[in-house]
């Protein structure tokens, strides 16, 4: 994509004195890169009963 | 440009499940996690050496306010160390539960709602000048607010009557009005309640409500250093006439529910640019803005290259954002995951992965899995978090809030904080007001600190 190296270069943001900016550790890829191994970790990694989960998740409102 | 105090405040959605089925209310798991937080501070509201507050806040949320930061970058910086201490919270108290023969896992979500409709928040602080006009600010800012959602929308599956839809904004729906002094009854996108922390004849807080809590840094970030700049603009009274709104809560959820930002926003004089356009404007008139007053701001100049950039592509075609906006991310991998199994719009699993993608377990999250694997843009690195997890930052009253209650814990003394107030607990109960967030240096403290 034409905007990657302009972010990647200016994504790394000016440091003040205050923060340390850095890369990422894994080298950058597409978001969807590999995405058979990804939806993988995703199904590994996600609640079997999704349907009581999402239904059981109420919060109280806040501000 | 002159530096300004930034703070957020999170609220988080927390669970107790086994096997999917809840096992606790949220009440009851935020009081079982903030068991851990009294028996350290005596209290449900405490001040921790890093210069913030955790407390648990009204509805049960566990909520953490960053100390005040001094650039938008430096917020983001803690605001992902208030995500590590709020997870170690809750292992410690999945844990605990376990030694009582309570099983489950607590989990924890920076997300905005719930599925029975609850909206909570991120809430974003910037410290203004008392002296400027804040009915200009405030009337300037909205429309801007009301048409960030195309960068710093964290993304929803949207269940309404007419089925499922993907729309950019958590919050979209939850907000009823420009600006007022409401919170949970009729939500603002600005909400006035003037408590400054600070010497009130100076300072005045601006408390915007209407934010998504952003999963992705560079969404953060954009969104706080491109607000941090149009407040400026209103601030320092640049000409700029801002566009006026037919009605800011309609307008909220259309641009919400547009995802091209080409659908038309309703103004008072009848015309209708697209979300897009109103945006431009916005960069455009700060653009002039920096040019004319603050040539050489360079951290000014970064964002508005980020914001020229990150607009440019949404024109183009917003996927090119999948790295660096949550609402993007997250639609590439609805999509992905529904077409692999291949589920209806509607199906729970969907919307599990829409929650998931909230969750701040870095083993179980996916906004973290998709960090650890390099798939999105990062502004931070865990040492940095790390650092934020123990220390202020630097330059700003936060430092000096950091440093006392330091040296409160090493000499053993009883002492008290809040924003404002340093307060030694003894017969003469010596405190100091630290009224001006922007200074980090202050003898007074300094002879506090000696004095324990």
């Amino acid at each position: 994509m034409a905007g990657t190296e302009r972010v990647s270069r200016s994504g790394d943001v000016p440091r003040d004195d205050d923060v340390v900016v850095a890369e990422a550790a894994a080298p950058a890829r597409e978001l969807l890169d590999g995405v058979e191994d990804l939806l993988d970790e995703i199904d590994e990694v996600l609640e079997d009963n999704a349907e009581e989960f999402v239904r059981g998740y109420v919060q109280k409102g806040g501000e | 440009m002159r530096r300004r105090v930034i703070g957020l405040e999170t609220e988080y959605g927390v669970s107790f499940t086994l096997g999917g089925q809840r096992r606790l209310s949220t009440d009851e798991v935020a009081r079982h996690m903030f068991r851990h937080v009294v028996a350290w501070g005596r209290s449900s509201s405490v001040f921790l050496e890093n210069g913030a507050r955790l407390y648990l806040d009204v509805g049960a949320h566990p909520e953490y306010a960053t100390p005040e930061c001094a650039t938008p970058l430096e917020a983001v910086v803690h605001e992902r160390a208030g995500d590590r201490i709020v997870h170690d919270l809750a292992v410690r108290t999945g844990e605990a539960l376990a030694a009582e023969g309570i099983r489950g896992e607590v989990r924890v979500f920076r997300n905005n709602t719930d599925s029975a409709g609850n909206s909570y928040g991120s809430h974003e602080n910037y410290l203004v000048d008392r002296a400027g006009d804040f009915g200009r600010i405030t009337s300037g800012l909205v429309p801007f607010l009301v048409t960030r959602q195309v960068f710093a929308g964290a993304g929803k599956l949207l269940r309404g009557p007419g089925g499922t839809e993907y729309v950019l904004s958590q919050r979209a729906e939850h907000v009823w009005e420009g600006v007022s002094s409401a919170t949970t009854r009729s939500r603002p996108l600005i909400n006035t309640r003037d408590e400054p922390h600070a010497d009130a004849e100076r300072f005045r807080r601006l408390h915007v409500i209407v934010g998504d809590s952003n999963m992705s840094d560079y969404a953060c970030w954009l969104r706080l250093a491109t607000t941090d700049l149009v407040v400026r603009m209103l601030e320092e009274r640049a000409a700029f006439a801002a566009p006026e709104l037919a009605d800011p809560a309609v307008a909220i959820r259309d641009v919400s529910r547009d995802l091209s930002g080409r659908g038309p926003v309703r103004l008072t004089s009848g015309r209708t640019p697209t979300a897009l356009d109103v945006q431009e404007l916005y960069l455009v008139a700060v653009e002039r803005f920096v040019a004319a007053r603050h040539p050489d701001d360079e951290l000014a100049e970064h964002a508005l290259g980020e914001w020229r950039f990150v607009l440019a592509a949404l024109r183009e075609d917003p996927m090119r954002l999948e790295r660096q906006l949550d609402w993007v991310a997250k639609l590439r991998l609805l999509e992905a995951y529904r077409a692999r199994h291949d589920l209806p719009a509607d199906d729970p699993r969907l919307a599990l992965v829409d929650l998931a993608y909230h969750d701040l377990d870095p083993r179980r999250g996916l906004h973290h899995l998709l960090v650890r694997e390099g798939r999105m843009q990062r502004l931070v690195d865990d040492a940095a978090v790390a650092d934020a997890m123990e220390h202020p930052p630097r330059r700003t009253r936060a430092a000096l809030r950091g440093r006392f209650l330091a040296a409160a814990r090493r000499a053993g003394r009883d002492v008290t904080v809040d924003w404002v107030h340093l307060k030694l607990n003894e017969q003469a109960q010596r405190t100091v007001l630290c009224k001006d967030p922007l200074v980090w240096q202050d003898e007074r403290v300094d002879r506090l600190i000696d004095a324990l």
